[in-house]
């Protein structure tokens, strides 16, 4: 057994164990969830530390088959593109099991979709197989729609649970009729992942077909990841959602859908990658300064969390749209950076709201003097937030952009200024309305996270994202060599001149390049 | 002649009578108890005449070709006895609602229905299969108006007489017209001429007169207006064999008709096929949303599951009937959970509101866990069997649309998933019902017998099974698809 099925199996099974646990039991069952989920977390510790970069093919394969006569079989398997993404969703579901202590009704019911949809993604993540990447995507994804409906918050809840519902319901869908067409069009009359991308080096997809079903898996997935302009459900669902919930579903599970489009789509379907990447790039701008606009005017806090969030998606999307070797490592960097900040700003503004009962920035302040604790890691979130050098998000942002630079130079204008300056405002501007300034009475009762067990996701995610921050040569050196591949065969084809990573001697001048970036940016870094 | 084919049939009919004639000997309060033994019966029946090597499950031809004994007909037969066995479990929890005494008749009559499933799944002759259609049919109209004190029900019996008789009307016409034309019955002498008269309208109309009977048997759009009344009035049981056993009947029979006997017709109207699919199961979707009664909104439902089952027929594949054969077999476990649970829990309402689930999670935790999963899977969600079938008959229309290139598959495609997205919304507000309603009046719990223990066991393990380890049933499914590519 890969070590790969007890990191998604532990979750799962304690979900099947809760059902039998009496609901008055709550320690038990709380016990329970926090320790299915610890154990994947180390696991994918141990996962990711055993990890040999460079080697070739996947590593702690297992395959069993499942459904002979139509190729589908459980295969699970990493390499550099999900094992730093796997090791974020298990730190970040532990994080989340152990922030779920602000649910109070039903606690049993709660605490077993939480663990299906860990289970889920994790597994949905480590999946080979087309078919059971899907599968496992869907299990995941609709105990999300159930948690905001019954444990979100607020008055626009319904409205939100069902806008939430609808949207990614149809982006899932639409990704699935991508998946089978291709699935149908390959001819590898297999659902393994890994023997179409070997039969379409052979035998490519006709560019017809590439063509049809490209924007199937881009739209399919790019609503799942809140892709301007179908964004809308995102800040709503976030709003009202629980924190836990939105924990996982903003960190982990919505990079599911950027990670199916550098998986599966820029591989197989290189050429209408290539004839699709401007529109890719044009949309992210939506995303990174519209988006950001958006999110400067909110005046909830949680709805400025969810805008920011949306807008990040935009530098993954341009990390995509690249297609060369530092935009796609960029691109994985930010999804890994990104899953440990979104669930460390909601944990954090679930537990402000937890003691004030509100997230309208204008009725807090002042709260660093009560909450030194929290204010201090939201401080430090929002800085991250920005791309302040020391946490892995300025690592990914800043390797996106010198990679867009070559493809897109005015996108990549545009959407710097988006970052550093938009991003800058509405950040700055949650610190100095909530943390700073004067405490208003009511709030003289609220206390910080005192207990270990409070603070320990707070600082495991913030740990996180310095770790990565100061050393992205453990993420880095492991994604470079896949995503490597991963480029090769997107840009096969490609007229020499905008090949930034040229097949031959590409992987050494990639490496430099991207070994000067790091120089660069790590002194920084320490500063 | 090999009358030894139809020795299941023999013994099935045999059953029936012996049932019946165990009223005469058993007293009233016991003739509950007969049920069990006719479900132990029909269980000797599937293991020892269906399982692999079992004495009925030989192939062949019997009656000159009239009937036929083959993977598909086996898979059907398996079917419809796990159908009818369901059933009886679920008519021995509803005795106590119908007139004293008169279970024994309402369990013969459920066996005689079965026996003309089981002839329909053989039947290979146009006489044959109007025969084994009357021979349920008729059942069934005893069997939807059986709660003759029920205004509901006896007017549900009513229109389904009436619609049921016009459609056989239809069928018998279009089944001269054919006999006019060509001459012949036999599905498979059928196939032989019916090229020839790939042009005469007369053929044609009797071909589309013969679906119109069919249609009618599976609730396609337009024929479909009978189902929510008649689901609405009926006994859950019957509804429950309405919805399954009835469907599957139509299905087999449809698929023998198009696929068997006029193959070279059926290739000229995918067209019709695709737009009849996609109206029925945007129809049956779309008037599910506002329904409040729990079976008139299965009614609506089934309509919606028979527009998906026509996918896999429209795509005028193996894997397409494949799927289709797959998808009922889910349909089976799911359809007949959620009545098992109405017949239960409504047991003393006289509506079948939605709002009488209130409560159910403090009720009765288990059954409103499988109400729960009944939901999940009809909507189409891993890990159960809903969603494999869905995603084995979306498999088979894109692939149809590669292969053929007809651009009305990939709209087809994109109205199964509107139909499904629309269906989230009623099937999640019965679940919602279910635990997060705030109106719960009654909370007394609710007491299971063991037998209805064990049917709804059997049901969640079917939905699981068949959602995690399709394997079996899904190589089963194709066997009897290649039936009918021959």
């Amino acid at each position: 057994m890969s070590i790969l099925t007890y990191i998604a199996g532990w979750p799962l099974l304690a979900a099947l164990a809760l059902i039998v646990v009496p609901r008055n039991y709550r320690v038990i069952i709380r016990a329970i969830a926090v320790l299915a989920t610890f154990i994947s977390a180390v696991l994918a510790v141990k996962m990711f530390a055993q990890f040999v970069p460079g080697a070739n093919g996947f590593q702690f394969e297992q395959q069993i088959p499942w459904v002979e006569s139509l190729g589908i079989s459980y295969h699970v398997g990493v390499d550099g593109l999900n094992v730093g993404l796997i090791l974020m969703g298990a730190i970040v579901a532990f994080a989340a099991a152990l922030c779920s202590w602000e649910i109070q009704t039903r606690e049993k019911e709660f605490y077993i979709l939480l663990l299906v949809m860990t289970g889920g993604i994790l597994g949905a993540f480590a999946s080979l197989d087309l078919f059971f990447f899907y599968f496992l995507h869907e299990l995941a994804l609709v105990p999300t729609f159930i948690m905001i409906g019954v444990w979100g918050r607020g008055e626009k809840k319904n409205y939100a649970t069902f806008q939430i519902t609808l949207y990614l319901s149809i982006g899932a869908l639409i990704a699935l009729i991508g998946l089978i067409a291709l699935y149908l069009q390959s001819g590898a009359n297999t659902f393994d992942i890994p023997k179409i991308i070997e039969h379409a080096k052979t035998n490519p997809l006709a560019v017809n077909a590439q063509n049809f079903i490209f924007p199937l898996l881009l739209f399919g997935f790019g609503i799942l990841v809140s892709l301007w302009p179908f964004h809308s459900w995102a800040p709503l669902g976030y709003g009202v959602a629980p924190s836990p919930t939105a924990m996982l579903h903003a960190g982990v599970l919505k990079k599911f859908g950027l990670y199916g489009l550098i998986r599966i789509a820029l591989p197989l379907l290189p050429q209408a990658a290539q004839s699709w990447a401007h529109v890719i790039a044009w949309l992210c701008v939506g995303n990174i300064l519209y988006v950001g606009w958006v999110a400067m005017r909110q005046k909830d806090l949680n709805l400025l969390i969810g805008n920011s969030s949306v807008a990040h998606m935009g530098f993954i999307f341009l990390g995509i749209a690249s297609l060369n070797l530092i935009g796609v490592t960029g691109a994985v960097l930010i999804m890994i950076a990104h899953g440990f900040l979104a669930a460390l700003t909601f944990a954090l503004s679930g537990y402000i709201y937890k003691q004030t009962g509100t997230l309208q920035i204008s009725e807090l302040g002042g709260l660093c003097r009560k909450l030194p604790f929290i204010g201090t890691a939201l401080l430090m979130a929002a800085m991250a937030g920005c791309g302040l050098p020391g946490f892995a998000n300025f690592v990914g942002e800043a390797t996106v952009f010198f990679g867009a630079w070559k493809a897109f130079p005015w996108v990549t204008v545009l959407s710097l200024w988006g970052a550093l300056v938009i991003g800058g405002i509405y950040m700055t501007r949650v610190i100095r309305n909530i943390l700073h300034g004067p405490l208003p009475e009511k709030w003289n009762s609220i206390s910080d996270a005192s207990s270990t067990w409070r603070k320990l996701p707070y600082a495991l995610l913030l740990a996180s994202l310095l770790v990565f921050g100061f050393l992205p040569k453990l993420l880095t050196d492991k994604i470079n060599p896949d995503a490597q591949k991963i480029v090769n065969m997107a840009t096969a084809g490609k007229n020499a001149d905008v090949v930034i990573a040229p097949r031959s001697s590409g992987r050494e001048s990639a490496h430099y390049s991207l070994a000067e970036n790091q120089s660069r940016l790590t002194p920084a870094a320490t500063k | 002649m090999n009358a030894s084919l139809i020795s299941l049939e023999i013994s099935v009919i045999g059953l029936g009578l012996v049932l019946m004639l165990a009223d005469f000997f058993v007293p009233a309060e016991r003739r509950r108890f007969i049920g069990y033994a006719a479900i132990a019966a029909l269980g000797v029946l599937l293991v020892a005449g269906l399982s692999g090597n079992g004495s009925c499950s030989q192939f062949g031809t019997a009656f000159n070709g009239m009937f036929v004994n083959d993977a598909l007909s086996l898979f059907f037969k398996r079917f419809f006895i796990v159908a009818a066995i369901l059933v009886l479990f679920m008519a021995a929890e509803f005795s106590d609602r119908l007139a004293a005494g008169s279970i024994a008749e309402y369990y013969s009559l459920i066996v005689f229905a079965l026996a003309g499933m089981l002839f329909a799944a053989s039947s290979n002759d146009f006489t044959m299969l109007f025969v084994s259609i009357e021979l349920i049919t008729i059942t069934f109209y005893v069997l939807v108006s059986f709660q003759r004190g029920k205004l509901q029900s006896l007017e549900a019996g009513v229109k389904y007489l009436i619609l049921g008789a016009l459609s056989s009307a239809f069928m018998v016409f279009g089944i001269a017209l054919i006999w006019g034309t060509t001459g012949k019955l036999n599905f498979t002498e059928l196939a032989a001429v019916a090229p020839q008269f790939a042009d005469s309208k007369i053929f044609l109309l009797g071909v589309l007169f013969v679906l119109v009977g069919l249609g009618f048997k599976i609730a396609m759009f337009p024929f479909q207006i009978w189902a929510p009344d008649v689901y609405q009035g009926a006994p859950t049981p019957t509804t429950a064999f309405l919805a399954v056993g009835s469907k599957a009947a139509g299905f087999v029979l449809l698929l023998r008709v198009l696929f068997t006997a006029v193959p070279s017709v059926t290739h000229n109207w995918a067209n019709l096929l695709i737009i009849i699919s996609g109206i029925t199961i945007l129809y049956g979707n779309l008037c599910a949303i506002p329904q409040r009664n729990l079976k008139r909104l299965l009614g609506y439902s089934s309509i919606a599951h028979a527009g998906y089952l026509l996918l896999g027929v429209a795509a005028l594949s193996a894997s397409g009937q494949a799927a289709v054969l797959y998808y009922l077999a889910g349909y089976l476990f799911t359809v007949m959970a959620a009545f098992m649970v109405i017949a239960l829990v409504l047991r003393h309402l006289a509506t079948e509101d939605i709002s009488g689930l209130a409560g159910l999670s403090q009720r009765s935790p288990l059954l409103a866990a499988t109400m729960t999963i009944a939901m999940v899977s009809l909507a189409g969600i891993p890990p159960l069997a809903g969603f494999f079938g869905k995603f084995l008959l979306l498999k088979s229309v894109i692939e149809t649309a590669q292969v053929t290139g007809n651009h009305g598959y990939y709209c087809l495609a994109f109205t199964a998933l509107a139909g499904v997205i629309i269906s989230l919304y009623y099937y999640f507000g019965v679940v919602r019902a279910i635990y997060w309603s705030k109106s719960a009046t009654d909370l007394s719990p609710i007491e299971l017998s063991a037998p209805a223990k064990v049917s709804i066991w059997v049901c969640i393990a079917g939905m699981f099974w068949l959602g995690l380890f399709p394997n079996m049933v899904l190589n089963f499914a194709n066997e009897a698809a290649k039936v009918l590519g021959k």
